[in-house]
């Protein structure tokens, strides 16, 4: 494991600070059954011998009035999941705000003329704009219309309908609609109920998204692509250019990429996606039920990666080598790996001088606030405390926990599919005993290990971390950098401490890879040896006692 | 080109909107709500309104934009957000301790029929309100007008609680409508140069342009103070801003106070400047002073200067009804010719006749949708070009692909500094936006010009 133990305090001690006294410095403020909560959600991490790590609180209701970084059930289907496919169109059903908030705002790129017929609607935003007369007399007709003005207008190849908060008040049934418009017009149109209300997060979001995708779209073109080895990449959303990336790398190693879900992708891509032979999850929290699906009806099984990292991005390419077990595969991912590291080496080490100690606090999404701590790791960096806005128990904790995971009732009503194997399609690719095999190979089918075993024992794990908790944490501890996301950056920043946007990458990337490990080792040594973290004070101020006498004089 | 999809052939649309010239009503109650000192914005919905809303004014300040949210479940979304707010309402005051929460809807509290007034009386009786402290509220459904309308309503909703009748005092209220924390600053400070003193509400200066100095302060040093908000009814006179943005609380004001109110265009350019100048002097029966006149002077000098470069120019803009019509009337003051403007938010039949006054001299192939869309005016472009493009952020995939001069302007900007800290309103606004537009339609000549045609003066 890349990250060391080197920091491991002594029990309870996090710099020197107690951290039973920190926990309730967090807490303190807080209403009594406020405390009691979020006490829950704040957890010293310790790590046992088999691996087990405390209980962690999370995918449980937002507090009302708390100020926390979440979003909805809608930016997690439309924004994430669905967003980033080119070649959709995607509608917004409801009044403006939600289609323009998502419109261009994540940055995930996009390859259009990859695609044979060039279709390309990201830059695009597509919405009913519903008005009052909507929400009154019901919306089914304008979105009837709708469809057809993108299809008259568009002329895609799919339409995709998001339902916004008022739309599961009123009742307008959106499948029914989409049902209809797809026999009417003859192409895939389809919808997802993302109410924003729905479950207490974007997570509901990713899973309705899930169910939508390998309803309506995985497994209807059984067209098997050419080529050796066949993978998707999963949970990977071309942020900065992440995922053109890893195709770089892929291509080298003469790996197939027939899907990723869902950077700089194509609906005919998802179409064939059950044709490949092995799922790579990147972000799990988002994809792992498309993944288990897929599994289950088609018999492809899926193993965790992490391409954020060199070190990381070297071991998941020898890991799918491994389940390949092609001797000439091997020698060619060896060969990337040779040929990468040298200059990703040389990088780290011209930065790690400028970086080496410096401490770090990553509160992000559901799974980049696990992976990147590998890449601080790599700059000698330490990370002081980690959550995440919206993951579950077993993105901290591992897949170990799952069987003890309640549904509490806030997302009881996010639809479970029953999916069985495929009578003609299922084709198991690995059979027990070949698992097995694997398995002591380091290829750990259908498993995520979490990120607190991966995390030091003593570091703080705070899942949807609140306003007040964060300026506790940065009062306390004073990071010398903190990664979260646009609505906190600015807030950090006035304390003089650099944030590292850990979603939009403030603009820059790809972070994965080998280049993007580059790329992130420049950019956090420019953050944290900036010159402007100097120029807080005015010369005056730091010297006030001067000019106090001569005023006096 | 990255709007392949868009040509030139229109076809009628009246469900699907493409590329959107506005956006939802909360956001900009947010943004008024941020110009009262230390006040906390609160979204009564679920939590993602909230978090977009809070991203995409960052997105345009570069600055920490503060809210707290109900967060709605499936729950609270089919048996009401009483609980949600009145929960909310405990740990605002407890954890944050602002000295107001200006809650305001979206179209998920209003769908359902919340009734806010009931639930704060709740709050009130119950002591979640602490002595002295406020929680007040302004409907916002997203689903009427756009993010301008809720701006106005979060506007007309300070008066409506706080403004109180009094003994006349020698103060103007000034509503100074949608605009940067700039112009707020600008509008002030031309009050104080001709004497007047002035309460200006909504005050997002030093709010969303603060300093920065190693703290960070949760309820920074701008905003109208609730005490000037409560005086506000004893002004002379109000003076509101554009139309769709500051004439429902300058009415208000009247109707409330009896305090008169002039609804003005914003002062973009010099006739809409000249107007409020003038406005100003009479209402509080004072003189304009030479620093004044100098400044109007030396726009009106730099027209003249600058004359030959804009004359017959033909510009579309997308924007927001204030800001279109007041920019509309300095172009065409500039000889320039406004022929494509959209706007999203739908602000009437007189706001169009206003435009179509304003630009009757503007060419024969003048168009104008109100409300329209993105995507119909980048089909106007399609099927005859401009010379120049004014508007948010989002034009600038039109300007690409069209290879067309573009000036940002409105909201948002999010990909560019300066609207922070430079104003856009009265004479030096003018002065800058004069400037911007001549630094893209010169940078574009000159990258266009042969050898031998470039020049070193102009």
């Amino acid at each position: 494991m890349a990250i060391s133990a080197e920091y491991k305090d002594a029990d309870g001690v996090l710099e020197g600070k107690d951290l039973e006294g920190v926990r309730r410095r967090l807490l303190e403020k807080y209403p009594p059954k406020v405390a009691r909560k979020r006490d829950k959600q704040i957890v010293v991490n310790r790590v046992g011998e088999d691996g087990s790590v405390p209980v962690v609180m999370s995918n449980v209701r937002t507090v009302p009035g708390l100020i926390s970084q979440r979003g909805c059930c809608y930016a997690g289907c439309k924004g994430v999941v669905l967003g980033p496919t080119r070649d959709i169109v995607n509608i917004t059903h409801g009044p403006v705000g939600c289609g323009f908030y998502s419109w261009l705002t994540r940055r995930n790129q996009t390859d259009p003329d990859s695609s044979p017929d060039g279709h390309n609607f990201m830059t695009y935003c597509f919405t009913t704009d519903m008005q009052d007369e909507e929400i009154i007399f019901g919306g089914e007709k304008k979105l009837r219309l709708a469809i057809q003005e993108a299809y008259d207008n568009f002329k895609p190849k799919a339409i995709a309908v998001f339902s916004t908060c008022p739309v599961g008040l009123i009742g307008d049934d959106v499948h029914a609609v989409c049902r209809e418009m797809k026999e009417k017009l003859g192409i895939n149109v389809f919808g997802f109920s993302c109410e924003g209300y729905k479950g207490v997060s974007q997570s509901a979001g990713h899973h309705i998204a899930n169910n939508g995708i390998f309803t309506h779209v995985v497994g209807t073109d059984d067209a098997v692509p050419e080529g050796d080895f066949k993978i998707n990449l999963l949970g990977e959303y071309n942020i900065g250019g992440d995922a053109f990336e890893i195709e770089r790398i892929f291509e080298a190693c003469g790996l197939t990429l027939v899907a990723t879900y869902s950077g700089n992708s194509s609906i005919e891509h998802f179409a064939r996606s059950h044709t490949a032979d092995l799922n790579l999850i990147m972000c799990h929290r988002s994809i792992n039920y498309v993944a288990e699906m897929m599994e289950t009806k088609f018999g492809l099984p899926w193993i965790k990666v992490n391409f954020i990292g060199a070190a990381a991005t070297a071991k998941s390419l020898r890991k799918i080598a491994a389940y390949f077990d092609d001797p000439a595969l091997s020698e060619r991912v060896e060969a990337v790996i040779a040929a990468e590291l040298p200059a990703v080496e040389a990088e780290a080490a011209a930065v790690r001088p400028r970086t080496e100690g410096k401490r770090a606090m990553l509160f992000v999404g559901g799974s980049r606030a696990h992976h990147y701590q590998e890449l601080f790791a790599e700059l000698g960096m330490k990370t002081l405390s980690a959550g995440y806005e919206f993951a579950h128990r077993d993105d901290y904790e591992g897949r170990r926990v799952l069987p003890d995971i309640k549904v509490d009732a806030d997302s009881r009503n996010i639809q479970e599919l029953e999916v069985h194997p495929d009578p003609e399609r299922y084709r198991p690719r690995v059979d027990a005993q070949r698992a097995e095999t694997l398995a002591a190979k380091g290829v750990d089918f259908a498993d995520y290990a979490g990120m607190m075993p991966e995390m030091p024992a003593g570091a703080l794990v705070i899942d949807d971390i609140s306003h007040h908790e964060t300026e506790k944490m940065i009062a306390l501890f004073k990071p010398d950098i903190f990664c979260a996301g646009i609505k906190e950056k600015y807030v950090i920043q006035k304390h003089g401490i650099p944030l590292k946007q850990l979603h939009s990458y403030d603009y820059g990337g790809p972070y994965a890879g080998f280049k993007g490990a580059i790329n992130f080792y420049q950019e956090i040594d420019r953050m944290v040896n900036s010159r402007v973290w100097g120029y807080l004070k005015a010369p005056w101020q730091k010297n006030p006692e001067l000019a106090a006498k001569y005023a006096f004089e | 080109m990255l709007l392949r999809h868009t040509t030139a052939d229109i076809k009628e649309r009246k469900a699907l909107t493409v590329n959107p010239a506005k956006t939802c009503q909360p956001i900009g109650a947010m943004y008024a709500a941020l110009g009262i000192h230390g006040c906390l914005p609160h979204s009564h919905g679920s939590q993602g309104c909230y978090a977009y809303h809070r991203s995409t004014l960052t997105r345009h300040y570069k600055e920490p934009v503060m809210a707290a949210t109900s967060a709605f479940t499936e729950g609270a979304s089919v048996f009401g957000g009483q609980a949600n707010l009145l929960q909310a309402i405990d740990n605002i005051f407890t954890v944050y301790e602002p000295e107001v929460i200006a809650v305001h809807t979206t179209c998920l509290s209003e769908t359902i029929g919340d009734d806010i007034p009931q639930i704060v009386n709740k709050a009130k009786a119950d002591g979640r309100i602490p002595e002295g402290k406020y929680v007040f509220h302004a409907n916002t459904p997203s689903y009427v007008g756009s993010h301008v309308t809720g701006f106005a309503s979060m506007t007309k909703a300070m008066v409506d609680y706080f403004a109180e009748s009094g003994p006349r005092s020698r103060t103007i209220n000034l509503i100074p409508g949608f605009v940067e924390p700039a112009d707020m600053t600008e509008i002030r400070r031309l009050a104080t140069e001709m004497g007047i003193s002035a309460i200006l509400f909504p005050d997002t200066a030093r709010v969303l342009n603060g300093p920065l100095t190693g703290k960070y302060r949760m309820f920074p040093e701008g905003g109208v103070t609730i005490d000037q908000l409560r005086q506000s009814g004893a002004s002379v006179g109000s003076i509101a801003l554009g139309a769709l943005a500051s004439a429902p609380a300058g009415l208000a004001m009247d109707a409330k106070c009896k305090v008169p109110c002039a609804v003005l265009n914003l002062p973009i350019g010099l006739h809409d400047t000249d107007l409020f100048v003038d406005t100003l002097r009479r209402m509080a029966g004072v003189n304009v002073p030479e620093t004044i006149d100098l400044e109007r002077g030396q726009l009106v000098d730099a027209i003249s200067d600058w004359h030959p470069y804009l004359y017959g120019k033909r510009v579309g803009l997308v924007g927001d009804p204030d800001q279109l019509l007041a920019l509309s009337r300095f172009l065409t003051a500039l000889d320039m010719r406004p022929v494509y403007l959209v706007t999203g938010s739908p602000a009437g039949k007189k706001f169009e006749e206003q435009l179509r006054e304003t630009l009757a001299d503007a060419g024969d192939d003048l168009r104008i949708a109100v409300p329209g869309d993105m995507f119909l005016f980048h089909q106007w472009i399609k099927e005859r070009s401009v010379d120049l493009l004014m508007g948010n952020t989002y034009l600038k995939y039109i300007a690409r692909d069209e290879d067309i001069p573009f000036v940002r302007c409105g909201f948002p900007i999010l990909d560019r500094m300066g609207h922070s800290y430079f104003p856009t309103v009265g004479y030096r606004g003018a002065l800058r936006l004069l400037e911007k537009m001549l630094d893209a339609v010169l940078d574009r000549k000159e990258r266009d010009s042969s050898d031998i045609e470039f020049e070193l003066v102009l």
